[in-house]
């Protein structure tokens, strides 16, 4: 046969056509490639020169020199201290330290406010669920930066001015000036007490990881509330005794003009917590009821047939599973938090955004200052999301 | 179910606490003593507040007024201020006699975005329509052709101005984001890491830090004598910010689609762009559009962060009108009609989605 074949026809180039080397897949990928980074590259090399161009006809200095000198601003709240005479690097750190905090903090309350109003919306009575879902769809529809505005004139207007302040709790002072609040006071006492909670703490912690090992072994049902709470409760009270009550409170007081003593907030940090954790509450509701609605009827129905009572199967069968529905999208919640907290300017806040407009301001250089705060904002963005993807792969499913 | 039916010649009645009214009130609020106690408590909440809020919103609120003073005397809201007011916080400092121009041209965006809501019309006619509506809407905003006033864009402002950003911003940014999100599934790795830049870079950072740039930054990117003014500046960031949003959204419909789909146009002998336009493209968009439409909601939330860089949207337009000194105490009232217009849009736009949701999903099963 193959003889035949190659008698027959004359020897011809090779059986397939040949393809032109510019339909060739790997030479167009790299043109392609070379094509699109080349016009990438131009377009950045003419920005670049118009960027010098335009610096040296202003005489704008550059370089990050200016981190160095003293920036002479004050800054209103800060939780390291801070003078006028203080460097801008300092400034900007006190900005980055005042953004996290507010963030930490809107962080946890608007999961915990979330979370109650994610599972109230699931609710089986009809007024709570409609509450809840009222909740939802007004604060997620309204702008945040409205309704920032909007609790920075309720907090600075319609709240009583310091003489007449409100006292909710006994020790906390809420007025036109913000919220002061009882703080416990140092005392060297205080270190052993603290020593001893945390051996507590280590102690239940064994006894937590005995009393499963024992589970896995004998199928007795883990022993858990009460000795936890004996184990961290009686030594430390004992010890508090011993030691002569060592925890006292500085309480805000009125003198004359004013409160003093005690922690404070001020009316613009209340009000950019308030309402980042009441705006991303919202979304966190809805993400919490679409994983818990995510897990299906099925899981709850073979978990009643053994015999689990309702707040077993949520806590054992029907939460683990929804936590891996709930993970991913709650973490870029926060990640938004943690960006929309950037619209403390807008209310006078001295987050990172607001110092960098104010350095901005000052020195004129403008491609070094908004560098610094996009690289503050994106180093903290990738470290979440780096933290909550090693969470998220802990709990994820093993499959096999 | 025949026989028994028969043998049971008078059936009872169902007992009086599992059906009507009174059984509704049982199983949905007093079932268990946890609820009834979740019930009482919170219809005494409602009982405490609803009642004095009813009372200053609409009972003992002033509706018209000559002057402050009116507002001041009664003890209800001031929606006088509104009525007082309402052409400065709608319309910004548009020139007065000229604005029915921008209300015109705003009716022509939500004409525009209603059209585009009827499935029928999700084909090229869509393009008209936007090309259309967006035209209207800068003719009639900025003016210099048939006999209108030419009026600077420093001057747009309020509602239209915050349509605009929206609209402009969904529109610009869709063709740029469907390349971003090809790009990042490219097999091309330059292109890849070039587009994962770009995605990762602006969803790292707040959309302010992007207006920052855009007002202090353009300006020197610029070549010497050229300036862009202030609007397009905002435009132009909010456009890089939801380019790498809705490119994310699109990947998500890209991923959902199955191998086989690629494989096939393969054995069809397509390329890549006949590939991706013909068959990839029309499946994974459809896939995407519930939430490319929050993405919209989302978006047209955002916009409101122009006032921080001194555009005068909805939100700086209420600020002036409340620098007033006149009329400055009533900013409750001020901010709730703005958060009514906001939510307005926004909760009829996210019932769309919904309803989409529904609706594609169901299509595609069949």
């Amino acid at each position: 046969m193959a003889q035949q074949i190659t008698q027959r026809s004359k020897p011809t180039k090779a059986p397939t056509a040949p393809v032109a080397w510019w339909r060739n897949p790997t030479v167009r990928g790299i043109l392609a490639q070379v094509l699109v980074l080349g016009v990438v590259a131009l377009a950045i090399a003419y920005l670049v020169d118009n960027t010098l161009t335009n610096l040296e006809e202003r005489r704008i200095r550059t370089g990050f020199g200016f981190l160095e000198q003293e920036a002479g601003f004050a800054i209103g709240e800060s939780v390291i201290p801070f003078a006028p005479s203080d460097s801008y690097a300092r400034a900007f750190l006190v900005g980055v330290l005042n953004t996290l905090k507010v963030s930490l903090i809107g962080i946890v309350l608007a999961t915990i406010l979330g979370v109650l109003i994610g599972i109230a919306r699931l609710s089986s009575n009809w007024l709570v669920a409609k509450l809840a879902s009222a909740y939802v769809e007004l604060t997620r529809n309204i702008p945040l930066l409205l309704q920032l505005f909007f609790w920075y004139a309720v907090i600075t207007v319609l709240l009583p001015p310091v003489r007449q302040a409100l006292e909710p709790l006994p020790g906390f002072v809420l007025s036109k000036s913000g919220l002061q609040f009882p703080v416990p006071i140092y005392d060297p006492a205080q270190i052993p007490l603290l020593i001893v909670l945390g051996l507590s703490l280590m102690a239940s912690v064994f006894h937590v990881r005995r009393e499963k090992r024992k589970q896995l072994t004998t199928g007795r049902e883990p022993r858990l509330a009460l000795p936890i709470l004996g184990i961290m409760l009686v030594p430390v009270t004992v010890l508090f005794f011993i030691l002569g009550t060592p925890l006292a409170f500085d309480v805000p007081e009125f003198r004359t003009f004013n409160y003093r003593g005690g922690g404070s907030v001020t009316p613009e940090f209340l009000a950019l917590l308030l309402g980042l954790s009441i705006y991303t509450a919202g979304f966190i509701a809805e993400i919490v009821r679409s994983g818990i609605l995510g897990v299906p009827w099925g899981q709850s129905e073979a978990s009643a047939a053994l015999g689990f009572r309702r707040g077993l199967q949520l806590r054992l069968i029907i939460l683990p599973q929804a936590l891996r529905i709930i993970v991913p999208p709650t973490t870029s919640q926060y990640l938004n938090l943690t960006k929309n907290s950037s619209l403390a300017v807008a209310i006078g806040y001295p987050d990172l955004v607001s110092i960098t407009n104010t350095s901005l301001n000052q020195t004129g250089q403008a491609i070094e200052c908004i560098a610094i705060m996009m690289a503050i904002y994106l180093s903290i963005s990738l470290m979440i999301s780096a933290y909550m993807n090693w969470y998220n792969k802990r709990i994820a499913l093993v499959e096999r | 179910m025949a026989s028994t039916a028969k043998t049971t010649s008078t059936s009872r009645p169902p007992p009086v606490m599992s059906v009507g009214v009174l059984g509704w009130l049982r199983t949905n609020l007093f079932n268990g003593w946890w609820n009834s106690l979740l019930t009482v408590l919170f219809l005494a909440l409602l009982a405490w507040i609803v009642p004095p809020a009813l009372d200053w919103l609409i009972f003992n609120a002033v509706f018209t007024a000559e002057s402050s003073d009116e507002c001041r005397a009664a003890t209800g809201a001031c929606w006088a201020f509104v009525e007082v007011k309402y052409r400065l916080i709608l319309f910004g400092r548009y020139p007065f006699d000229e604005q029915w121009r921008p209300l015109v041209g705003m009716i022509a965006l939500i004409v525009m975005a209603l059209a585009s809501c009827d499935r029928r019309n999700w084909n090229r006619r869509l393009l008209a329509i936007w090309a259309v509506g967006l035209s209207v809407f800068f003719v009639l905003m900025g003016g210099g052709v048939f006999g209108l006033t030419p009026v600077r864009t420093n001057l747009w402002g309020g509602l239209p101005l915050t349509l605009m950003l929206a609209f402009i911003g969904i529109a610009v940014a869709f063709p740029i984001s469907i390349l971003l999100a090809l790009g990042r599934r490219s097999n091309l790795p330059l292109i890849r890491a070039l587009c994962i830049g770009y995605i990762e870079l602006i969803r790292g950072v707040p959309l302010i830090s992007l207006l920052f740039m855009a007002s202090f930054m353009l300006p020197l990117f610029m070549p010497t004598g050229v300036s862009i003014d202030a609007v397009l500046r905002a435009q132009v960031a909010i456009i890089i910010f939801a380019a790498a949003y809705l490119a994310e959204v699109i990947r998500g419909g890209l991923q959902s689609l199955p191998r086989g789909q690629y494989e096939a146009a393969d054995a069809l002998g397509l390329g890549y762009w006949k590939t991706q336009w013909l068959i990839i493209l029309p499946q994974a968009l459809k896939i995407a559009i519930p939430p490319i439409v929050n993405t919209f909601i989302g978006l047209f939330k955002d916009t409101s962060l122009v006032a921080i860089v001194s555009l005068t949207d909805l939100v700086l337009a209420t600020r002036q009108a409340l620098g007033d000194p006149e009329w400055r105490q009533f900013f409750i009232e001020a901010y709730m009609f703005i958060m009514f217009i906001y939510w307005i849009f926004c909760y009829f736009m996210s019932k769309y989605s919904q309803y989409l949701e529904r609706v594609l999903s169901t299509t595609r099963r069949a």
